[in-house]
């Protein structure tokens, strides 16, 4: 998915959570997309959709053909995840705050129809400097909803610096224990935490859950990790061509 | 038009969902802490399983009915005007009307007649903001009929609707058995002199106005127009064809509301004047009918329009 411009930065930071989600933990049917049991996923952090796309690539959603089209004119692969026009998106988000509150939608939906699926929603740690995300957090512990498991991306870094720097959202876990939620702190790119962590969500009755993956933004390419310019820049060439192969290593 | 009855179409609104919710299980209702105003506690009260209080946190709201909507429910998100659209305004565009998601918007106490409560609770450009939306639907029901009819109707449309409601009682309109058409604009007589477009809690004083100008030989037609998007261009025309004058009111700002949608068909199809009576400025706090008279929405207003 060679592009010259996107988010390549928080992208790469959630590929491993993605991989455990979609690979290991989520029953979602490729073949039965709106499988009224499925289990929801929400990129709250919409920006990170090329981290998506690809993954639902790797399931077999999309093809190599929809990949080249990403952020195309005719493609059906928008710059922010698109309900609509891409298939194995559950909700269209890119306006920070709102995807977690839709996310609380879909999980009070499921309680009201007895049914077993969860929701899962990734935030970034610059997202939740959205008060919208505290509105929906003080709702999903207020109706209990252990359905509901939401992950923040703990890069440590926003579009204008690093969060500290900016507008410091820590300490995430303490605020998310204080509105109620079984919180969890993890490193995001450790397959057997991030599964671990997963499951106790699965096993916490009467409480939503908060993952805190401590991640790297940029994850896996040497010159992009835990850089700040790296949020909404593509690399040239020759960057491009130097990332494939770390990543690919 | 019955002038001894008066009912509130948010009464009317609280009344119609409680009859939806009874035909329809997956009808849900969301109030963000003001549903004795909005009226939707007499759905909370028949149907506690499917109302949900959101508290005082109207963004969180849009985005949980945006969330239910895609699991086969029917949310009506309900507030009052000012915030159920102008809040949040990026929410509804980004989580509802972008996935084009069955989410009914809900706002009472729109315009001036909100009244004591002053500028900060009178919404007057929440058609301005739904209207510019891709994907939505406007209602602006006249009375108590209407709004049941409106609300069964919303909920028939698989998509973003937005139905703007008022808090004064207003006379009743329309009999029990009048039947509505989803972007038909409703003629009152077929006067020549002038065309008085409505909307809302301002078709009754069109209404009154008629009757006043009867008695200076001036012969007026009313239209209601209660589907605000998608308007009613062919009744539109045809009112600028046959009659001299036309005339909008409406609570509501004067810049983008009825006035200009009707003015844009105008504009396009058949070019002519329009008058366009509404609020120019934001409100200020007085008795309903004090603030309607000071902005010059009164019937009176409308009969010296015409003459």
């Amino acid at each position: 998915m060679k592009q010259d411009h996107g988010h390549p930065g928080g992208s790469l930071s959630i590929a491993d959570i993605l991989t455990v989600l979609y690979f290991k933990e989520m029953n979602i049917d490729p073949k039965n997309l709106k499988d009224e049991n499925r289990d929801r996923f929400i990129l709250s952090k919409g920006h990170s959709a090329p981290a998506l796309y690809a993954t639902l690539y790797e399931k077999g959603i999309l093809s190599a053909d929809d990949m080249k089209s990403f952020r195309k004119i005719n493609g059906i692969l928008q710059g922010h995840p698109d309900m609509k026009h891409t298939p194995g998106i559950d909700m269209s988000t890119g306006s920070l705050g709102q995807g977690v509150s839709s996310a609380v939608g879909m999980a009070i939906a499921g309680k009201l129809d007895n049914k077993e699926y969860r929701v899962y929603s990734i935030l970034g740690d610059g997202e939740i400097e959205e008060g919208q995300v505290w509105e929906a957090a003080m709702s999903a512990s207020h109706y209990k909803l252990d359905n509901l498991c939401l992950i923040i991306d703990n890069n440590n870094l926003q579009i204008d610096g690093a969060i500290t720097d900016v507008m410091n959202s820590y300490p995430i876990d303490k605020k998310f224990e204080s509105f109620g939620f079984n919180v969890i702190n993890i490193d995001g790119h450790n397959f057997q935490e991030i599964e671990k962590a997963l499951e106790s969500a699965k096993n916490t009755k009467l409480k939503p859950t908060a993952i805190i993956a401590k991640t790297i933004k940029g994850k896996g390419v040497s010159f992009m990790e835990n850089q700040v310019g790296w949020h909404g820049k593509a690399p040239s060439e020759e960057q491009y061509n130097q990332a494939i192969e770390e990543l690919d290593a | 038009m019955d002038k001894t009855i008066k009912i509130a179409t948010r009464q009317s609104f609280g009344e119609a969902l409680k009859e939806l919710g009874a035909d329809n299980k997956n009808v849900i209702v969301l109030d963000a802490d003001l549903s004795g105003a909005t009226k939707t506690n007499i759905f909370a009260k028949a149907y506690p399983d499917r109302f949900f209080d959101i508290g005082i946190a109207e963004q969180n709201m849009i985005g949980i009915a945006a969330g239910m909507s895609t699991c086969g429910k029917i949310p009506f998100a309900s507030s009052f005007a000012v915030f159920v659209t102008g809040r949040v305004y990026d929410q509804i565009r980004n989580s509802v009307c972008y996935p084009n998601l069955n989410v009914k918007i809900c706002g009472t106490h729109s315009g001036l007649t909100v009244g004591e409560d002053g500028a900060t609770h009178q919404m007057l450009e929440d058609i301005n903001l739904m209207k510019a939306l891709p994907n939505m639907n406007i209602l602006s029901p006249s009375d108590d009929t209407q709004t049941k009819w409106a609300i069964k109707e919303a909920a028939k449309i698989n998509g973003p609707v937005y139905i703007r409601l008022c808090r004064l009682a207003t006379p009743l309109i329309y009999d029990k058995e009048t039947k509505f058409e989803f972007g038909k604009g409703i003629c009152f007589g077929e006067g020549t002199d002038a065309t008085v477009f409505a909307t809302g809690d301002m078709v009754y004083k069109a209404l009154e106005a008629q009757e006043i100008l009867k008695s200076h030989g001036k012969d007026i037609r009313v239209v209601d127009i209660h589907t605000i998007k998608p308007i009613d261009e062919d009744l539109i025309i045809k009112c600028a064809k046959e009659t001299e004058k036309l005339i909008s009111i409406e609570d509501h700002s004067i810049i983008g509301g009825l006035g200009s949608s009707i003015s844009d068909v105008l504009t396009e199809k058949y070019p002519k004047k329009l008058i366009k009576l509404g609020a120019n400025d934001f409100g200020r706090s007085g008795k309903a009918e004090d603030v309607l008279e000071y902005f010059g929405l009164t019937s009176n207003k409308i009969v010296e329009t015409v003459l």
